[in-house]
């Protein structure tokens, strides 16, 4: 293992990070304090407790993981974007290095980032709200799994796109609306039956389940079945990045 | 050698054929400059060897290591300095230096990129971000990162590009200092005289094919025309039917004459033509001999292969 590139990759994608400390810090901590002055205060006094918690704490997990997916997705797919826009490509390329080590660094930082922010909002969260933790080892592993397979995802848009416009496209156009649509601010057990089987077609319903479920120790679908999702995600987009680099595509003519 | 090609091909997924078999053995310390049209296949026969773009068949060895089988000791013995400036644009000139270093695996060594870059006159700058500084400035970054990482082998492609001729002086002079270091180079330029100023061999290459390659001395030597210019005392208004074999140019108005011989041939027939001339009563004022430049042979043999 070439660890010297790893680790040269990833402090440079930190230090793209920390120049932007303030943005990185500041953007996260407002939009969540958003959240709870909309969701927790203005709609959420209107609503009764959710499976035996108060509203304004069910929503965290929820908000960590709509926040911690997307910014894993950003970070990683614009960390291995930025080098094929303005032609640092061929650095890589030309390195003595293999697509493991290369995907160690990018995903390694995008994933670091993320966790970041995902600590972020829980520490602002819980300076509106009591929020129990009662796994918190589960509560970490599902965090640490969520950035790292969603930074895989990322890494993968980020090798596919073309241009900024397809690298907004996923994000935006299929996974926002599905972390919305899977339960961040909801429990599914409130959607009519019909829906709530529909539901269960997507992903991301098992991965705020879990998450939920090692703070609450309640969950819409089975904790093992969580944590089959996550990993089968990760499984996949791993071998989705290695068939990436074995044949080339997209990345060496 | 250093760099073993044999039987090189690239065929783009496209269809177009860019390398058509190349064969090239490179010698270590030597600077081999690779001189070709656009679209000739230098810049896809360095990328081939670096690992950005993948052979389609043929070997490719350097240091004896083949790149595609054992690409970690292969790349960890090249620098390139591409043909763009490709920098990302807010990092600082050090830590994007220090940053190639590690991705070739070489552990930190800040005194060796302090001594990279105050040879590449980069030292005073080393904290300025890349995207404040000149192009000609971005061009050292590159070459500093080619070198960052202490390679054996340097490819060069284009390096001076676009650049002013008191910059592309320097390169030369960096080139010069590198090769002393005992670095192999090779280098694909569009400029002749440069290929002529500071290669020890030069290769033509063009339509994916290496026409040729030679130490660049005997090259010249081998194929240099040479033009003999004789100034006449008095102009004269057409050339003398006596001459009429030497296939003489009237130029200057008719006060000079020029004659093109072979170096290569047994004779050059300069001494025939010289009492021929005083035959036919014309007085010589002076002589002028001029060797053709690597650039006459450079374009003869591109437009033979295009022919």
């Amino acid at each position: 293992m070439n660890w010297s590139a790893v680790w040269a990759i990833y402090q440079t994608e930190m230090a793209r990070f920390f120049r932007t400390i303030a943005q990185s810090f500041i953007s996260p901590v407002i939009s969540t304090s958003l959240y709870f002055v909309v969701f927790g205060a203005a709609i959420g006094s209107r609503i009764d407790e959710v499976e035996g918690v108060s509203y304004g704490a069910f929503i965290v997990p929820g908000l960590i993981m709509l926040s911690v997916m997307t910014q894993s997705l950003s970070n990683a797919s614009f960390g291995i974007y930025f080098p094929k826009f303005i032609g640092t490509m061929y650095e890589l390329l030309s390195a003595p290095i293999n697509f493991l080590e290369i995907v160690l660094g990018f995903v390694g930082a995008a994933a670091t980032k993320a966790l970041f922010i995902g600590v972020v909002i829980l520490v602002t969260a819980m300076m509106f709200v009591d929020v129990p933790i009662q796994h918190p080892g589960a509560m970490v592993l599902f965090l640490v799994l969520t950035c790292l397979s969603f930074s895989l995802f990322g890494f993968i848009i980020g090798i596919w796109a073309g241009n900024f416009e397809q690298l907004q496209l996923i994000p935006l156009l299929v996974v926002t609306p599905l972390v919305f649509l899977g339960g961040s601010f909801y429990s599914i057990s409130m959607l009519p039956p019909i829906w709530q089987n529909i539901t269960l077609f997507n992903p991301v319903v098992y991965l705020i389940s879990g998450f939920r479920w090692s703070f609450f120790g309640t969950a819409d679908v089975p904790i093992g079945l969580s944590l089959l999702a996550i990993g089968g995600f990760t499984a996949i987009c791993l071998a989705a990045i290695w068939w990436i680099f074995k044949t080339g595509w997209r990345i060496r003519s | 050698m250093i760099v073993e090609i044999e039987n090189l091909r690239k065929t783009y997924a496209g269809g177009f054929e860019a390398l058509k078999g190349i064969t090239l053995t490179i010698e270590k310390g030597e600077i081999l400059a690779l001189l070709g049209p656009n679209g000739a296949g230098k810049t896809t026969l360095i990328s081939t060897i670096c690992g950005i773009t993948k052979p389609g068949s043929g070997h490719v060895r350097v240091g004896g290591h083949d790149v595609v089988t054992g690409y970690r000791q292969a790349r960890s013995m090249i620098g390139l300095v591409p043909q763009e400036i490709n920098l990302e644009p807010f990092n600082k000139v050090i830590d994007t230096v220090t940053y190639t270093r590690g991705l070739f695996g070489k552990p930190r060594d800040p005194a060796k990129i302090e001594a990279i870059l105050k040879q590449l006159s980069l030292w005073d700058k080393r904290n300025s971000r890349v995207v404040e500084l000149s192009g000609g400035m971005k061009r050292r970054v590159l070459i500093a990162k080619a070198l960052s990482h202490e390679p054996d082998v340097l490819f060069l492609d284009e390096p001076t590009a676009g650049v002013d001729v008191e910059l592309r002086k320097d390169m030369w002079d960096i080139v010069a200092g590198l090769k002393a270091q005992g670095v192999t180079i090779i280098l694909t330029t569009h400029y002749i005289e440069e290929a002529e100023a500071i290669a020890d061999r030069v290769g033509v290459i063009n339509g994916g094919e290496l026409l040729l390659v030679e130490e660049k001395d005997a090259l010249m030597a081998r194929l240099g025309q040479k033009t003999l210019q004789i100034d006449l005392q008095e102009p004269v208004s057409e050339i003398p039917e006596a001459l009429a074999a030497y296939a003489l140019e009237l130029v200057e108005g008719g006060v000079a004459l020029r004659y093109s011989y072979d170096t290569r041939g047994e004779s050059t027939g300069i001494t025939r033509l010289l009492r021929d001339l005083a035959a036919a009563g014309l007085s010589l004022k002076d002589l002028q001999t001029q060797q053709s430049s690597l650039e006459d042979i450079f374009v003869g043999l591109v437009s033979e292969g295009a022919a």
